[in-house]
């Protein structure tokens, strides 16, 4: 018998297992791919929100705030690419001053520090290339850039180093209620647990809906995105984002905690969970709409486009919300639904609003020997010619690059692969080093990264995917079909 | 550490370049290459063709890279493998270079360099670069990464291939996949003409029997784990898809041949000038870069056809390069600019400083777009001095025009010479 089994490993269950950890139960994450940050963890802006965007008495609002005053204490604890570069929410006419001042004292409401309204011209100086047509701004110098699967898997790891066990490559396909908690149906077997937390982000609603009488809806609401090469990663320094216009909710131009340009998203609502597909269409209107933020966007600079979905939840009411908390009529099984932005800034903030939840329905103790901090990878490309020399004096293998991109090295590339909830696909590796990220797009590196996963893991190079299975690189030997 | 001259880079032209140098005279220099041997991305070119107008001969890409390393070898010239140069700036003064390199044997250092050439080749466009909608799946490849699984891995990238691009190395996969035992379903281009060599057309589609289809794109990629299909659809003159011509195209793989781009990262750092049609340096007569003592050839300068033409540049760059280092080069004189306008898309050099020029000046360029009973016109300063008839002129093609100095010295006070397409011939 397991105490909490939670499902999904995407930052929201990543972020609820590592709060989870600090006590004496037995937890276990269940996530259907073959890696965590598999999701909507893995495709979208990378945003620390200074929380002035929901409305005052939202769990959006409060959790979003908290999350964003503890994003980098919790940087540095576990190690992962935090940015306080501050935002912008830029106004275009007169007219809508009335709105940015009402997002400012919205912003107030929440708690959101430091807040205020800039002129045009201050605005110039800090922001040379954002639009001539800007009149205002709203700067929230708490707003941050975060690596989103930094976050995410140092989430993971640092669960993991505390005892949380993870199934990945496990889906769940049913749950039934039993006298002591929940019998979930797995791919990979039966597994019985006192607590469910549902952190199954998109398909959500699917898993509250086996347990509860009160059905829920999570809609994929598609996020189309252009990253930008490295060259024009400080066009802006700050998050820039639209006030809404008749276009709609702007788009964002921002750098990434990697020194790309990252421009998005655009909101579409699709049927298929998995319709993770970019389109001609969202492409061109994403980069229309940046155009509207910066002067001269460098559109030309995209090195790769790619699309996330959001999990909307829908209430009668039409208000949105995310869902936390104990379903009511099925007392045990916790929803962390329709986590949708500011998800990502919620990931320090939401873990520990839940999990005193569940310490109310399954007490426990405090772990005496929880382990609060965890050390990242080596990161060469951005390690100082000391550190470098340092690394490569410890292991030569950090002075082989691999990714000629990103500066990645064999030596980061084994780690990635060796960790504690190591890498197992080129994406895997991807997204823990950062090999195949750059202007190439893994032209290069691909044969090599996909070579060392092999080697190192014992398996033949025909069998090393992409992600899941099904995603094998190669399909045979020369002339095996003559 | 410190060297005369460092080469960055070990394919064609780092070696043509090391060679020419050595020969010159120079005895203190260094290949830098990245990878785990000499000759670059030609180990990985088993096709023929290679060294035609070099060696009179067909070779393959390994054999043409083996006579350019074993004189190399011969002449001992030094060199470092798996060794990637990290940084590339300049003293304070800017007369010596500064190379940080990093090797598995000798970790991380920094060589002091009087004069470097740059030789680092180019990269393939991507998927995303190009901006192709659709999902993520495995089996999208450019064509590089696939030639370099089937003929150094000997693998498989896939059964069932589309290739976007008809530049030369997705023309090469058609016929090479084909022979390997893949069905190569069709070719598709997105411009009105093709970006490879009209030899490789016939050779690797009209031999095999894999369609062409010009003025065509992949508008949709198709499948979540692996490619299942890709949608491809025509484009009018402005290049967009023309909605009603998608046509749904099962394959398990998507090849891409969609341009290459010289890999100038380092040049960037240094602060060289570009020139943002090429996306090489700016470089003179002497295949100089506006940094004093930083040369350039080969891919990286600007994207060739025939790798002869990039041994034969490079050996110009490491000659000039040689001659820098002895303090032969002449002192700077009068600089005239080279304008490529009408059609003639860029050239290579961009000036020729009178003092310096050799007796003749190869002039290369790529044209625009095709031209068919045409004349190559060269102008100085807007008067015709040369025009010579070309029956086709094609992007995919490298043209050159050579000038001679005793004709710019006739022409006495000349500020520019034009290189253009006349087509009303």
């Amino acid at each position: 018998m397991i105490d909490v089994i939670v499902i999904g490993a995407g930052v929201t269950g990543c972020g609820i297992a590592r709060e989870l950890s600090r006590y004496d139960w037995r937890v276990m994450v269940l996530e259907k791919a073959s890696d965590v940050c598999e999701g909507t963890s893995k495709a979208n802006s990378g945003i620390v929100h200074a929380g002035f965007d929901a409305h005052p008495g939202t769990l959006k609002a409060k959790l979003n705030v908290e999350g964003s005053e503890q994003m980098e204490e919790l940087a540095k604890e576990l190690d992962f690419p935090y940015k306080r570069n501050g935002s912008l929410v830029l106004c275009f006419d007169e007219k809508d001053r009335e709105k940015l001042q009402k997002l400012y004292e919205q912003g107030l409401k929440n708690g959101v520090k430091e807040l205020r309204i800039l002129e045009r011209e201050e605005l110039k100086q800090l922001e040379p290339n954002i639009s001539d047509n800007t009149v205002a701004a709203l700067y929230a110098p708490t707003g941050a850039i975060v690596c989103p699967f930094g976050l995410t898997i140092a989430l993971a790891e640092n669960a993991a180093a505390n005892g949380v066990e993870f199934r990945l490559n496990t889906e769940v396909e049913s749950i039934e209620r039993t006298e002591s908690g929940y019998r979930l149906t797995t791919n990979q077997g039966v597994l019985e647990s006192k607590v469910v937390i549902n952190a199954a982000g998109v398909c959500a609603d699917r898993f509250h809906n086996m347990v509860s009488g009160n059905q829920i809806r999570i809609i994929p609401r598609k996020g189309e995105y252009c990253l930008m090469d490295k060259k024009v990663g400080d066009y802006v320094n700050r998050t820039i984002f639209q006030l809404p216009t008749v276009y709609g909710k702007g788009v964002l131009v921002t750098p990434t905690v990697h020194g790309n340009l990252l421009v998005g998203p655009t909101a579409v609502d699709v049927e298929d969970k998995e319709a993770v597909n970019t389109t001609g269409e969202g492409i061109a209107d994403v980069l229309k709409r940046a155009a509207l933020s910066v002067n001269a966007l460098p559109a030309k600079q995209v090195i790769t486009s790619f699309a996330g979905l959001r999990a909307h939840a829908i209430f009668e009411n039409g208000e949105s919300d995310f869902i936390i908390g104990e379903v009511q009529d099925a007392p045990g099984f916790f929803d962390a639904a329709g986590i949708e932005s500011p998800g990502l800034s919620c990931a320090p903030s939401l873990g520990k609003y839940l999990v005193e939840q569940v310490l109310a329905y399954l007490p426990a103790e405090k772990k005496p020997d929880f382990i609060a901090s965890r050390k990242g990878i080596p990161n060469m490309a951005l390690a100082t010619g000391e550190q470098r020399q340092q690394f490569i004096r410890e292991n030569p293998l950090y002075a082989n690059v691999v990714c000629r991109c990103e500066l990645v090295t064999e030596g980061e590339i084994m780690d990635a692969i060796h960790r504690p909830l190591g890498a197992t696909t080129l994406d895997g590796v991807k997204r823990r080093t950062r090999a195949g990220m750059g202007r190439c797009q893994a032209g290069f590196c691909s044969p090599k990264t996909v070579e060392i996963l092999a080697r190192e893991l014992g398996k033949d190079m025909s069998e090393i995917t992409k992600n899941e299975k099904g995603s094998e690189f190669l399909t045979g030997f020369d002339k095996d079909n003559l | 550490m410190k060297k005369e001259l460092v080469i960055i880079g070990g394919g064609p032209a780092g070696l043509a370049a090391a060679i020419a140098a050595k020969e010159a005279g120079i005895n203190d220099l260094l290949i830098l290459e990245r990878d785990a041997r000499l000759g670059g991305i030609l180990n990985q070119c088993i096709h023929n063709g290679f060294g035609l107008h070099t060696f009179k001969e067909e070779l393959t890409g390994p054999e043409y890279a083996g006579k350019y390393i074993d004189k190399a070898l011969e002449l001992e010239i030094p060199y470092e493998l798996n060794t990637m140069v990290i940084d590339l700036t300049q003293t304070s003064e800017g007369k010596e270079k500064l190379v940080t390199v990093m090797n598995r044997e000798k970790g991380l250092y920094t060589i002091e360099a009087r004069a470097v050439i740059l030789a680092m080749g180019c990269r393939e466009r991507s998927r995303g670069a190009l901006n192709i909608p659709g999902f993520r799946p495995a089996g999208i490849y450019s064509a590089g990464t696939a030639q370099r699984y089937v003929n150094m891995e000997g693998r498989m990238p896939g059964r069932e291939v589309v290739i976007l691009g008809s530049g030369d190395i997705g023309l090469i996969m058609a016929r090479r996949m084909t022979l390997e035992g893949a069905k190569v379903k069709l070719v598709a281009e997105l411009m009105p003409y093709s970006g490879g060599l009209k030899r490789n057309i016939v050779q690797c589609l009209d031999d095999f029997g894999i369609p062409l289809k010009l003025s065509h794109t992949v508008v949709d990629i198709k499948g979540k784990e692996r490619v299942e299909a890709v949608v491809v659809a025509q484009v009018d003159e402005q290049l967009k898809a023309i909605p009603g011509t998608e046509e749904e195209i099962s394959c398990d793989t998507l090849l891409l041949s969609c341009g290459l781009i010289p890999e100038n990262e380092l040049s960037g750092n240094l602060g060289v000038t570009m020139n943002p049609v090429t996306n090489g340096p700016l470089v003179d007569e002497s295949l100089e870069t506006d940094k004093e003592g930083v040369f350039a050839c080969g891919n990286v300068l600007h994207v060739h056809d025939l790798v002869d033409y990039v041994s034969e540049e490079a050996s110009q760059a490491g000659k000039r390069a040689a001659a820098y280092l002895k303090g032969e080069l002449e002192e700077r004189g009068r600089k005239i600019l080279i304008r490529a306008v009408n059609g003639v898309h860029y050239t290579v050099p961009s000036s020729i400083d009178m003092q310096r020029m050799e007796q003749t000046q190869v002039v290369r360029f790529r044209v625009g777009n095709v031209y068919r009973d045409a004349a190559v016109e060269v102008a100085f300063d807007g008067k015709v001095v040369s025009s010579r008839k070309k029956k086709v002129l094609a992007p995919g093609e490298m043209e050159q025009v050579i000038l001679k100095k005793a004709d710019l010295e006739q022409a006495e006070g000349i500020k520019e010479i034009s290189v253009s397409i006349r087509r009303d011939t």
